[in-house]
């Protein structure tokens, strides 16, 4: 599966409840949404890191990187691409 | 306290029947267990439930006036009944026993329906002026106790609990949509609304009137909000010491009682100045109660004893563990009679049993404080958003959030960016009538994701906008912190913190609940007063503390307010009660009740399973939907009902209703 797919699977399940991919645009913010709340941020950075290998610090747990699954595909990108 | 039920004829429907009554007052016996009375004739029947409190010997209702023309049967406490009692005999009353009832019965006849203003209490009366044909309902104006209503097959049914309707209604109970779907965005339905369909509750401080087959319904008081109290100059001090006199008097008041009256004691700010003052300016020996929790962050033990010590009092605790919250839930909500969204309410079960065990049927609490004088975190949370709202783009208002929830420990929102986002949400409508539940709101809404899309859901406002219709003229033009108030006042607070977190678990222990904080004359002050005087700053309950700060241990004064809270779902999962929580989730249960999609649920319990950090809004969703399935199941089904509190002595007709306090005889149906 394409990291893409994983992390719209990722959400789908965890947040959504559901595998209607129908369900999630990649656009769309999950904040604005209520997808995600507190917690929710948490449990995404966890998936991140443990998914990818990738280390998220406090300065970069920013609505900008992690707010769309779009903006959620680019961070895993770049921090590779960087590490 | 106690339990009432009745039923009214509204045109030529059969007479009440003594089995109807019975049926009725079953779910009653936790809220009256010392013994029950009725009154039966061919247009009404009343039925009462005793707990006794005042005047144990001659207190027993339904009470009548010196002429059997008026009847009246009350859940509550007329606090004032002294002075009420002293007034009305210099008007040539004539009193047969020391009971609080008595003044409804003659302040009635003095006054009419005008005598709901003279009352200081907590109460829900129903009143039968024989002559006239009328039924008065009425309920207490902050909304401390419960009285439910409805209309069916050309009768008006009413009762402390929604299980004496159902128990009495030719219809067969369901659960409301539009009722779970306002709990599922502001925890609670708002009154009117209900759980149940075709049920309402009154509004607190409402009053209803049914008369020759008509009826009608209108507010006797409400928060005394006032567009003119922001810029009313006052001087503090003066402010601060007439509310330290009305405290003391609203305590006072609520001491009174023919059984020793006992206080629960969380370690905050407003219990510690309820039990200072009971144990300063009272001779009542003092017996306080508190709740641990074996999580040290919800844990307030230390500020509980400390208190304890300081006072001197004969201090009960008890710890309420994970596994309590998991086993005790189910039999609260149906306590509750509502879906519940956090599991609080449990240990507050516990702790009204705890008090019962020690021998006290009346406790002193403190609820109320946070919303008349200003406490929450919501108030302030709203405060900063307002003050940010004026400056959308100022990067230096909004850090002002970080100093909010700072007991959230493992909270990453503290990542300032996120917290922004978090609560930028409703920025751009400052004015919004509920702009300042707008966060709450929006976190809650999620739940609404389960719920079945082939019902027909009322729509995504509907909440929202009968809140909205239900406040007052002039709410425009109060001042924002007034209008937060306002709404909190309106719907959290009777509608899921004095009910499903007070009443109804201090009932199921059959103990009555006492609340200072909400005497209307402490309303009536402090909803007049500038609101920098109530949250100065950021510095909550300001007023308050100015006024009481001094009496009380200074560590208390200072302590970051702690919200109550109580453990969240992961005992729910746990091996020891998985199975009993599985078992109300299953695709059948949940097809069954129709209510929810299996799949997101199935989905959310795996999840859940895995053990991973949960959320608030997985937390609320698994307790909204395991609480709907449980009122669908014990309730609508009618599983086990034996449920909770029912004694199985308590069977027969005449121990559930007593004797007829009219001396009449049963009527007989009438012939069609």
């Amino acid at each position: 599966m394409t990291e893409r797919g994983r992390i719209r699977q990722f959400i789908l399940t965890q947040f959504l409840f559901t595998q209607d991919e129908s369900k999630l645009a990649d656009d769309v913010s999950l904040l604005g949404q209520g997808l995600i709340d507190s917690t929710g941020v948490l449990e995404l950075v966890s998936f991140l890191e443990r998914e990818f290998g990738i280390v998220l610090p406090d300065e970069e747990m920013t609505p900008e990187n992690l707010d769309s699954v779009n903006a959620l595909c680019a961070l895993v990108e770049r921090k590779r691409a960087a590490g | 306290m106690c339990g009432i039920a009745g039923i009214l004829n509204l045109g030529d429907a059969a007479p009440p029947q003594r089995e109807t009554l019975a049926a009725m007052a079953r779910p009653l016996v936790p809220r009256g267990p010392d013994g029950a009375g009725h009154f039966i004739t061919r247009d009404i029947g009343l039925v009462h439930r005793r707990l006794s409190i005042i005047d144990l010997e001659g207190g027993a209702q339904p009470l009548t006036n010196e002429d059997g023309t008026i009847w009246t049967i009350f859940n509550g406490e007329i606090f004032n009944f002294v002075e009420l009692r002293r007034e009305l005999s210099a008007l040539g009353h004539v009193f047969r026993t020391r009971s609080d009832t008595e003044v409804i019965v003659h302040g009635y006849e003095a006054w009419g329906d005008d005598m709901l203003h003279h009352l200081n209490g907590q109460f829900a009366i129903a009143l039968w002026d024989a002559p006239r044909r009328r039924l008065l309902l009425a309920r207490d104006r902050p909304g401390i106790l419960p009285l439910f209503v409805s209309t069916d097959a050309g009768r008006l049914l009413f009762a402390s609990s929604i299980r004496s309707l159902l128990a009495a209604r030719a219809h067969p109970p369901a659960l409301d949509l539009a009722g779970l779907d306002a709990a599922f965005t502001f925890w609670a339905p708002t009154a009117p609304q209900t759980l149940f369909e075709g049920i309402e509750c009154l509004r607190p401080g409402e009053k209803l009137v049914a008369a020759g087959g008509r009826i009608t319904r209108e507010r006797f008081w409400d928060w005394p909000f006032d567009p003119e109290a922001a810029a009313r100059p006052v001087d503090e001090r003066a402010a601060a010491e007439t509310l330290r006199d009305l405290l003391i008097d609203a305590t006072r008041l609520r001491l009174r009682a023919d059984v020793p009256v006992g206080a629960y004691l969380s370690g905050g700010l407003d219990s510690s100045v309820l039990t200072t003052i009971i144990a300063r300016h009272t001779d009542t020996p003092l017996e306080t109660f508190s709740i641990g929790f074996e999580d040290a962050a919800l844990d307030e033990s230390g500020a509980q004893t400390l208190m304890a010590a300081h006072l001197g009092t004969v201090h009960h605790a008890v710890t309420c563990r994970r596994e309590d919250v998991a086993a005790g839930f189910a039999d609260a909500v149906v306590a509750a009679e509502s879906v519940l969204l956090r599991a609080a309410p449990v240990p507050m079960m516990r702790l009204s049993a705890l008090a019962r065990g020690t021998g006290f049927r009346v406790v002193l609490t403190g609820e109320g404080a946070d919303e008349v004088l200003g406490g929450y975190d919501l108030f302030k949370e709203a405060k900063i958003r307002q003050f940010w709202a004026r400056q959308p783009q100022s990067k230096a208002r909004p850090r002002l959030l970080s100093r909010l929830y700072p007991y959230l420990d493992v909270n990453p929102t503290r990542a300032q960016a996120y917290l922004e986002a978090f609560f930028r949400q409703g920025l751009d409508a400052p004015d919004a009538p509920l702009f300042s539940h707008q966060p709450r709101m929006q976190t809650t809404t999620r739940l609404k994701a389960f719920l079945n899309p082939e019902r027909p859901w009322p729509s995504p406002e509907a909440a929202a906008a009968a809140v909205t219709a239900e406040l007052p003229a002039g709410f425009a033009r109060l001042a924002p912190f007034h209008r937060a108030q306002l709404v909190e006042c309106r719907t959290l607070l009777p509608s899921y913190l004095l009910s499903s977190q007070g009443d109804r678990m201090l009932m199921a222990n059959s103990v009555e609940g006492r609340f200072p904080f909400l005497d209307h004359r402490i309303a009536e002050f402090a909803l007049a007063l500038p609101p920098h005087l109530l949250m100065r700053g950021l510095t909550e309950k300001a007023l308050l503390k100015r006024a009481m700060g001094a009496a009380l241990p200074r560590e208390i004064v200072r302590r970051p307010k702690q919200p109550y809270r109580a453990p969240g779902s992961s005992a729910f999962l746990s091996p020891a009660h998985r199975d009993a929580t599985r078992a109300h989730l299953t695709p059948e249960a949940l097809q069954s009740a129709g209510l929810f999609q299996p799949e997101p649920v199935q989905r959310l319990l795996t999840k859940l399973e895995a053990g991973g950090p949960v959320g608030e809004k997985d937390n609320m969703a698994l307790l909204g939907i395991l609480s709907a399935q449980v009122l669908h199941a014990r309730i609508v089904r009618g599983d086990s009902p034996g449920g909770i509190g029912f004694k199985p002595d308590a069977d027969s007709t005449d121990s559930l209703i007593g004797r007829d306090a009219g001396g009449g005889d049963t009527p007989q149906p009438r012939r069609t």
